[in-house]
């Protein structure tokens, strides 16, 4: 497994998306610092970029990687290596790769600007945290959909409606359910909402951690009474672990099931 | 002529010579000291004539209920202690042209029936308060029914915990014309609480780690407050029921709480908001019920709402402000809209100035659909960034639906408006 995980991993560190990825995310932060100064102004716009960004990317190279790299994955095939350990060691390589894009994109401005002597050095790395996450879950559902797929038209539909949903109907309708049902007591409910969603969960991590809980309200008190203590902080990592493994392993199941 | 000089010049003498021999014979200094014959304040007091000083001597006295019934002026050197060990008031004050300086007070009884205060004053005019340091006491300064007064330089420290067992730093009621100047107030239950209050100046305090609020006017009209700072209180400042008071340069910084507002406006009429500083509160200003509100200059930055109106409020200009990388700027209930928003500086504004006149030439409308939402529902303040909230905070900038379509700044300034006052 190692062996495909570390020729993926250096296959696609040699390409040129990969190197694209990471020239966009340091001129982002670049650009960032330049227009302003502010360390903590410059983590809450990342916020929004990691959020809608990283799923996005790693939606499409998720399935560009697996389509383009259908031959040499039959090729693999024919040898006597297990299924799963090709597909997992594609999958994490190219995870890995475009983690690395990101974290080291934006962690060489950021270090540059010191964020090293500034108060927000955890917001940051949390930031950097979850949009690793982030990642490796939306590469892994692509992996799940290209699997699904042999057209690679349907294969692409499907994962930008899937980031689509995700990332705004997902919200969409969460708001309609909460608009309709404001009579109700909500804030449990829109707890539990959240846990289904990566994006939304990601966003509400970095929205408390910036402080942004008192205003939150009410509402805001039931999320950081939850989010706020070691054992919330370690619960919605493990869901978002979760949201790992669970794409991973109907990676694998199907994998084993395919007819290639 | 100069006869009537003459006879001027006499009565004049005389008089002034009258003036100075009644107050060679009145205006005795009583000094207290523990091994002065004079032990304690109580008995100082008791032998002072009306206008006497009593200078009390740096030392540790152990009283309570002193009462004051006659126009003495009393101070202390190098602010000697009068500790009440948990009983009662230190001083209480039934007459006019009374001056306390230089005490410190401390350990005034804690109650949940009565008002007890380190330094209470009832119906009298003209007192001066000054440079005491007030500690752990349960009301610090109680005035009632009084006029003319100058609070000034006092440190009043608590240790408040509870809001039913603390008290106020300083308490006015049905009281008018008085000056609270200078004074730093900390860790009580409201740092100046002021009730039927009338022409008063409150000016130069610092009110801060209070359990509510920094600031509370009940009923009180006509009276004006600047240059206070205002910081990390449980409520922050709450102005209600009251009509033309005037606050200037003020600062409002760090409210910060799921129930926390920078200023809270209830029922307030006729009022000038200019050049305040509002900073990291959870809301800036809450204003309900409040009318002809005239918010000029002011600076909102860094807040989760800067200004927030809930029900009923009409007539209010907003010119010339700054709003500064707020969650939101401005929150309005209702389609209706009778207030009055101009020239002020957005950090949301993304128009153009063609003509370079340094006003955008396109309208700001600094309400959002989101924020609408929130107000109907204010559990969906959690999709708060997200991208589809974007979406249709964008839409309904295009096409306003559910936000006032009047509801805008016809002149957005394209650069922050400089305060220079």
């Amino acid at each position: 497994m190692f062996k495909i995980l570390n020729y993926s991993f250096f296959d696609l560190m040699r390409s040129r998306w990969s190197y694209v990825y990471f020239l966009f995310y340091l001129g982002l932060g670049f650009i960032l610092f330049f227009l302003n100064n502010d360390i903590t102004k410059a983590v809450i716009t990342l916020l929004n970029i990691i959020i809608v960004l990283t799923p996005l990317i790693g939606t499409v190279f998720g399935v560009m990687y697996y389509y383009s790299s259908r031959e040499f994955t039959e090729l693999l095939l024919s040898q006597p290596i297990k299924r799963s350990t090709i597909f997992i060691g594609q999958y994490v390589g190219l995870s890995l790769s475009l983690a690395l894009s990101l974290v080291l994109g934006l962690g060489i401005p950021f270090v540059l600007y010191g964020v090293f002597q500034s108060a927000a050095i955890w917001d940051f790395a949390t930031l950097l945290l979850i949009g690793a996450y982030l990642t490796f879950i939306f590469v892994g559902l692509a992996y799940n959909i290209a699997l699904s797929f042999n057209d690679k038209i349907k294969g692409f539909g499907f994962a930008i409606l899937l980031w689509l949903f995700l990332a705004v109907i997902y919200d969409g309708l969460f708001l309609l359910a909460m608009v309709f049902f404001h009579d109700y007591p909500l804030d449990k409910f829109a707890l539990s909402v959240t846990m289904f969603n990566p994006i939304d969960l990601s966003r509400i991590l970095i929205l408390l951690k910036l402080d942004i809980s008192a205003l939150l309200g009410y509402t805001g008190a039931v999320f950081q009474k939850f989010f706020g203590t070691a054992l919330g902080s370690v619960l919605s990592l493990l869901v978002l672990t979760v949201w790992i493994i669970v794409p991973t392993y109907f990676m694998v199941l199907q994998a084993r099931k395919k007819d290639f | 002529m100069p006869l009537v000089r003459l006879s001027q010049l006499f009565i004049y003498s005389t008089l002034i010579f009258l003036l100075f021999s009644y107050s060679d014979l009145i205006a005795n200094t009583i000094k207290v000291c523990p091994d002065c014959g004079i032990a304690s304040v109580r008995q100082a007091v008791a032998i002072a004539l009306p206008g006497d000083t009593v200078l009390v001597k740096d030392a540790t006295y152990a009283e309570h209920d002193i009462l004051i019934d006659k126009p003495v002026t009393i101070i202390g050197e190098n602010h000697p202690t009068i500790d009440a060990q948990g009983q009662g008031y230190i001083f209480k004050v039934y007459a006019d042209s009374v001056t306390i300086r230089g005490l410190k007070l401390k350990n005034v009884e804690v109650s949940y029936i009565s008002d007890f205060a380190a330094i209470y004053t009832s119906k009298v005019r003209h007192f001066i308060f000054e440079n005491n340091i007030l500690e752990d006491i349960f009301f610090g300064f109680l005035i009632e029914k009084s006029h003319n007064g100058i609070l000034k330089n006092n440190i009043i420290r608590g240790n408040a915990v509870k809001e039913h067992s603390s008290g106020n730093g300083i308490h006015l009621w049905h009281s008018s014309k008085i000056q609270i100047l200078d004074n730093r107030i900390e860790k009580m239950r409201d740092g100046i609480y002021l009730e039927f209050v009338k022409h008063s100046e409150i000016k130069g305090n610092i009110s801060l780690n209070n359990l509510r609020y920094g600031l509370h006017f009940m009923f009180s009209n006509d009276d004006r407050y600047e240059d206070n700072i205002f910081e990390k209180n449980g409520a922050g400042v709450a102005v209600m029921f009251s009509k033309q008071i005037f606050m200037r340069h003020n600062t409002f910084r760090l409210n910060w709480g799921t129930a926390s507002y920078g200023l809270l406006l209830k029922e307030i009429n006729d009022a000038n908001i200019v050049n305040n500083t509002f900073e990291q509160n959870t809301i800036g200003i809450n204003a309900d019920g409040s009318n002809r509100i005239t918010y000029e200059k002011n600076t909102f930055h860094n807040n989760g709402w800067a200004v927030r109106f809930l029900g009923a409020c009409y007539g209010n200009k907003l010119l010339q402000n700054n709003f500064l990388n707020n969650a939101l700027d401005i929150s309005y209930v209702g389609r209706m809209n009778g207030n009055i928003f101009d020239k002020n500086f957005w950090s949301d504004y993304t128009g153009y100035d063609l003509n370079k006149d340094n006003i955008g030439d396109v309208p700001y409308r600094p309400v959002k659909l989101f924020s609408y939402i929130v107000n109907q529902t204010p559990e969906t303040i959690i999709l708060l960034r997200s991208l589809f909230v974007d979406i249709i905070n964008f839409s309904e900038k295009v096409s306003p639906i559910f936000t006032p379509d009047n509801l805008q700044d016809l002149n957005p300034a394209m650069v922050p408006i400089i305060n220079y006052d």
